[in-house]
């Protein structure tokens, strides 16, 4: 059964004629003894919404943490810009353009609003430690123009009224909103997103599923995200991925999906 | 109330008196004391019996009684912030008048600028533990690198302090670098545990290594810093230097040396702290908070934890190096002894005391620890045991410390 | 050759001897680190609290009463631990619980200002001098000539060392069995469940400090009466190679500190036959650094995955 869908993935991505930007091949996470992820392959490819799916305890989370250097995994593959990143820091990958966000959100949040973005935009000012003493011109002009990018994605996601707020102090969703702001404030190629409709409102939702696609069509980004808000996900995927227990158990478009035996009897269970 | 609870009281309170007669009776009732016969023990049950009345009286009424939280006024904290400067320029013009006052004795120099050491040490400390939240109980390394970086250049090479100052800097940064590399990416307390060890294999080894350091006796006759080119000592070194004294035309006198001394320690001071000042207004500064609130966030968003930790490490480092080669300087030798665990905890408590990433905090602790034990002679044998106390009663009344930083935040103009 | 081998047999006794005391000391540290995941930075002056209330005792009832040495050894050792675990329950009870919830760096700090308090505290009560513990263990359980060379082991040493097997026996009966031992290892797996499944935790931690001092009073007041010589300055360099035991064996695992302790004894004898005195410090030093680098877990312990 898993290599059906291993076998539908390749067909679906040499179908579309697009290039991957993410080829995730065959990739397994132990912990011991415990087989928590195996033989996932999948491809996202450019300006591609893809979501992650399946039960509790899947090991969707353990997919982002192995693609996003938090876990080293245990064998596989996973390709990003002509490298196989696999096994690296996970500062490195962010370095390399794939940023994430966290099931339960991990701002700074006794920083302000805008001091997260410019935490944000460390690795990209250039200036080093002998021109932020001098107080050189160059400094301070990296320092405003850092300023103006953190205001343009203020503006963008509509946090500029609460910008010198601590971003602790922040309602549920203007934090959800703070944190995808502050992934893309670094200019990334690959958006993850772990569960980023979790405890929002339907409205919030509604804006979150508008938000998704406008970055996803202004800032030539793919988004990776894992989610159980099924309106969402079937909503806004190009394409999904159902795991269970670890394993994959289908993949396609929405409409493939939902329409799925496995997927069917994962989630209502029972024959 | 009930009978029950009143029972309860009285046995609790039996209860803390009886081990509080466990505690106090053997070792503060039974002293050892080596006398001529031999070991003998003096008996004196005043102080148990004290201590174990008080703590059952204390018990039986703790219960009904509210202690209030200690706590600074929101209103003063503010209205300080508001007139930093202010505070700033007061404090600059004191520290540079007070000489010049009927305070300004021998004894109050030599402490002074020993205070002035202190500061600049625990200043460096304060990068790594206040704002990298790194915890550090071997920096006292750094300290004896820097020193002894000196007074080698100086004895060997012929270094003056000024030439050798960068070098006693930099070395101590090299060797934060070396530490920092392998150790930083440890858990807490495992860091501390093992900077400690670093602290004591510096310390044991300039103990033991003769041929280069002279092993416990260490290196005498370093030369004190100059001042513009002329030196400050009673007579010129050499044939051809002159003494700021020639050049002013006075007549050398002990205290005159030791005020240019204040104010070469009180300029190191006010460097550091304005680079200081400085670094945690850039970006390297709002890293090292995010790093402290959220590591792992910090690397999704790119940044380099090692990397980031060690800039702290060796900076902080660095500015231990210069106090060190300063102290060479101001002592005229340098000895493995001064550069024990001892030092580290005691730079450690004014980094506590004071409030960790807080400089003024920590400038007002060092002041206060350093000079204290100059005005209570008889508190001298109390120190350390009373900074051993002052760190547990810190952190469980006020861990943010005497006077916290209000830190200034980036502000978007609206 | 002829003569390396009966060395080395004396360096194997001298150090398991040695060994044995970082073990009694180690466990202390693995088991607090186990469950409250902070390394007890005062461990080491329990372990010197042992020491001086064991002369203490020993003092006072006084060598030339006619008592049998047994005698005294037995009362030192009760009356030390008695003593020394009032204080191990004391430093938590006042420097550590109320601090549980806080940030990482604030109980450390508090544990090392416990340490100096405690260093000090003795220094001021008992002078900071060298003090002699009467012999009164003395003689040796065997001493047997091995190719030319003698290999003995002094009755202390003997005595140490059995001690301590029967103490490690017992802790060990006493985790897999005993009531409190099942609710220390349900502790240091998960405290919050345990916790919420009716274990009195409190009492647990309260437990565990107790057990710690116990040991290291055990030891304070053996190795007081093997060499003879005590100041308040041991605990601090004990308890640094003690921890360095703990670590070697596997932070939480207490057949991992009674391994590591009787490594650390074996590699610091050996060292010390081959370098100068001071130097052999240094030995644990590296080797709590080498350690921590290479393989965090230790021996006996599992690799920790942090949860992201």
């Amino acid at each position: 059964m898993s290599g059906n869908v291993a076998e539908t993935a390749e067909k679906n991505v040499t179908d579309k004629q697009a290039k991957p930007v993410l080829s995730i091949r065959q990739l397994q996470m132990r912990f011991g003894g415990l087989v928590a992820v195996d033989n996932i392959t999948f491809d996202v490819i450019e300006k591609e919404i893809y979501a992650i799916i399946g039960p509790n305890g899947a090991g969707k989370t353990t997919v982002f943490n192995c693609i996003s250097g938090f876990y080293k995994p245990t064998s596989g593959g996973i390709m990003f810009g002509g490298a196989d990143i696999a096994g690296r820091a996970s500062h490195e990958i962010a370095r390399c353009g794939i940023v994430r966000t966290f099931q339960n959100i991990r701002l700074f949040r006794n920083m302000t609003v805008v001091e997260n973005l410019l935490v944000a935009q460390h690795a990209q000012l250039k200036t080093g430690l002998l021109h932020g003493l001098l107080n050189t011109r160059a400094y301070r002009k990296s320092e405003r123009e850092a300023l103006e990018r953190a205001a343009f994605w203020l503006d963008r996601v509509r946090l500029r009224e609460v910008a010198n707020r601590e971003a602790g102090n922040l309602s549920y969703g203007q934090q959800r909103r703070l944190e995808i702001a502050r992934c893309m404030i670094t200019q990334p190629k690959l958006l993850m997103l772990d569960e980023p409709a979790a405890g929002l409102n339907p409205q919030e939702t509604v804006e979150l599923d508008q938000l998704i696609r406008d970055l996803r069509d202004t800032c030539n980004v793919s988004v990776l995200l894992i989610e159980h808000d099924m309106s969402l996900v079937m909503e806004i995927s190009d394409r999904i991925l159902v795991m269970e227990y670890g394993q994959p158990i289908a993949e396609g478009t929405p409409e493939q999906v939902r329409h799925d035996p496995n997927v069917i009897r994962a989630y209502l269970g029972g024959e | 109330m009930r009978d029950t609870t009143k029972t309860k009281i009285l046995k609790d309170a039996f209860i803390a008196a009886t081990v509080t007669a466990i505690l106090t009776v053997p070792l503060i009732g039974m002293r050892l004391k080596v006398e001529s016969t031999g070991l003998t023990l003096h008996k004196d049950f005043m102080w148990p019996v004290i201590a174990v009345l008080v703590v059952f009286v204390a018990r039986l009424v703790l219960p009904f009684l509210l202690i209030p939280k200690v706590s600074i006024p929101a209103a003063w904290s503010r209205k300080a912030a508001d007139h930093r400067k202010w505070w700033l320029g007061a404090f600059v013009v004191l520290a540079l008048v007070w000489p010049f006052t009927p305070l300004g004795s021998s004894t109050m120099l030599t402490a002074m600028t020993m205070a002035m050491i202190y500061v600049l040490l625990a200043l460096g400390l304060n990068i790594v533990v206040g704002y990298a939240g790194l915890l550090d109980l071997g920096h006292a390394a750094f300290y004896a690198i820097g020193a002894y970086t000196y007074a080698l250049l100086n004895v060997h090479f012929g270094f003056g302090f000024w030439e050798a100052l960068l070098f006693a800097g930099l070395s101590a940064a090299l060797f934060g670098i070396l530490l920092g590399f392998p150790v930083l990416r440890l858990r807490g307390d495992y860091l501390a545990i093992v900077t400690l060890g670093f602290g004591e294999i510096v310390r044991i080894t300039l103990n033991n290594w003769d041929s280069l350091t002279h092993g416990p006796d260490g290196i005498n006759n370093i030369s004190k810093p100059t001042l513009l080119g002329y030196e400050i000592t009673r007579r010129a070194r050499t044939e051809d230097g002159t003494t700021l004294w020639q050049a002013l035309g006075i007549d050398y006198n002990n205290i005159y040396q030791q005020l240019v001394l204040y104010f070469i320690a009180f300029l190191l001071v006010v460097i550091a702290a304005f680079l200081i000042n400085r670094l945690v207004k850039m970006p390297i500064g709002r890293a090292w908070e995010a790093l402290r609130e959220d590591e792992i966030a910090c690397r999704s968003l790119a940044l380099n934890p090692t990397m980031i930790k060690l800039t702290a490490f060796s900076l902080g480092s660095m500015f231990a190096g210069f106090a060190g080669a300063f102290y060479a300087a101001f002592l005229g030798s340098v000895t493995p002894a001064s550069f024990g665990f001892i030092e580290s905890a005691i730079i450690l408590s004014i980094v506590v005391l004071g409030g960790m990433g807080s400089q003024r905090g920590v400038v007002l602790a060092a002041l206060v620890l350093t000079l204290l034990p100059e005005f209570a002679r008889g508190f001298a044998e109390y120190r350390m045991l009373i900074f051993g106390a002052v760190m547990v009663l810190m952190m469980i009344w006020r861990p943010q410390g005497l006077w916290p930083a209000s830190r200034r935040r980036v502000e978007l103009p609206s | 050759m002829d003569t390396l081998f009966p060395l080395l047999l004396q360096q194997l006794i001298n150090g398991l001897s040695l060994g044995a005391i970082y073990a009694l000391i180690a466990i202390g540290y693995t088991m607090v680190y186990g469950i409250i995941g902070m390394i007890n930075f005062a461990h080491g002056e329990i372990y010197m609290i042992g020491a001086y209330v064991g002369l203490i005792t020993i003092t006072a009832i006084g060598t030339a009463m006619g008592y049998p040495p047994w005698f005294l050894v037995v009362a030192a050792l009760g009356i030390a631990i008695m003593v020394t675990c009032a204080y191990g329950w004391t430093v938590e009870r006042f420097a550590y619980r109320s601090l549980r919830g806080s940030p990482r760096l604030v109980p450390l700090i508090s544990a090392i200002g416990m340490s100096i308090f405690l260093q000090n505290y003795i220094v001021i009560l008992q002078t900071s001098r060298d003090l002699s513990v009467p012999e009164l263990i003395t003689g040796h359980l065997f001493s047997i000539d091995v190719g030319g060379f003698e290999v003995s082991m002094s009755n202390s040493r003997a005595l140490i060392l059995l001690v301590t097997i029967a103490l490690m026996a017992a802790v060990t009966l006493f985790i897999g069995h005993a009531r409190m031992g099942r609710a220390c290892r349900a502790c240091s797996q998960d405290i919050r469940m345990a916790g919420l499944l009716g274990i009195d935790v409190n009492k647990v931690i309260s437990f565990t400090f107790i057990l710690g001092a116990f040991l290291a009073a055990v030891g304070g007041v053996l190795i007081g009466l093997s060499i003879n010589k005590i100041n308040p300055f041991i605990g601090f360099l004990a308890g640094i190679k003690a921890f360095t035991a703990a670590v070697l064996g596997g932070i939480g695992s207490v057949p991992g500190a009674m391994l590591g302790g009787a490594l650390l004894g074996l590699v610091e004898t050996f060292a010390s036959a081959f370098l100068p005195t001071e130097y052999k410090d240094l030995v644990a030093f590296g080797l709590l650094i080498v350690i921590l680098l290479i393989r965090p877990s230790g021996l006996l312990g599992r690799p920790e995955v942090e949860k992201v």
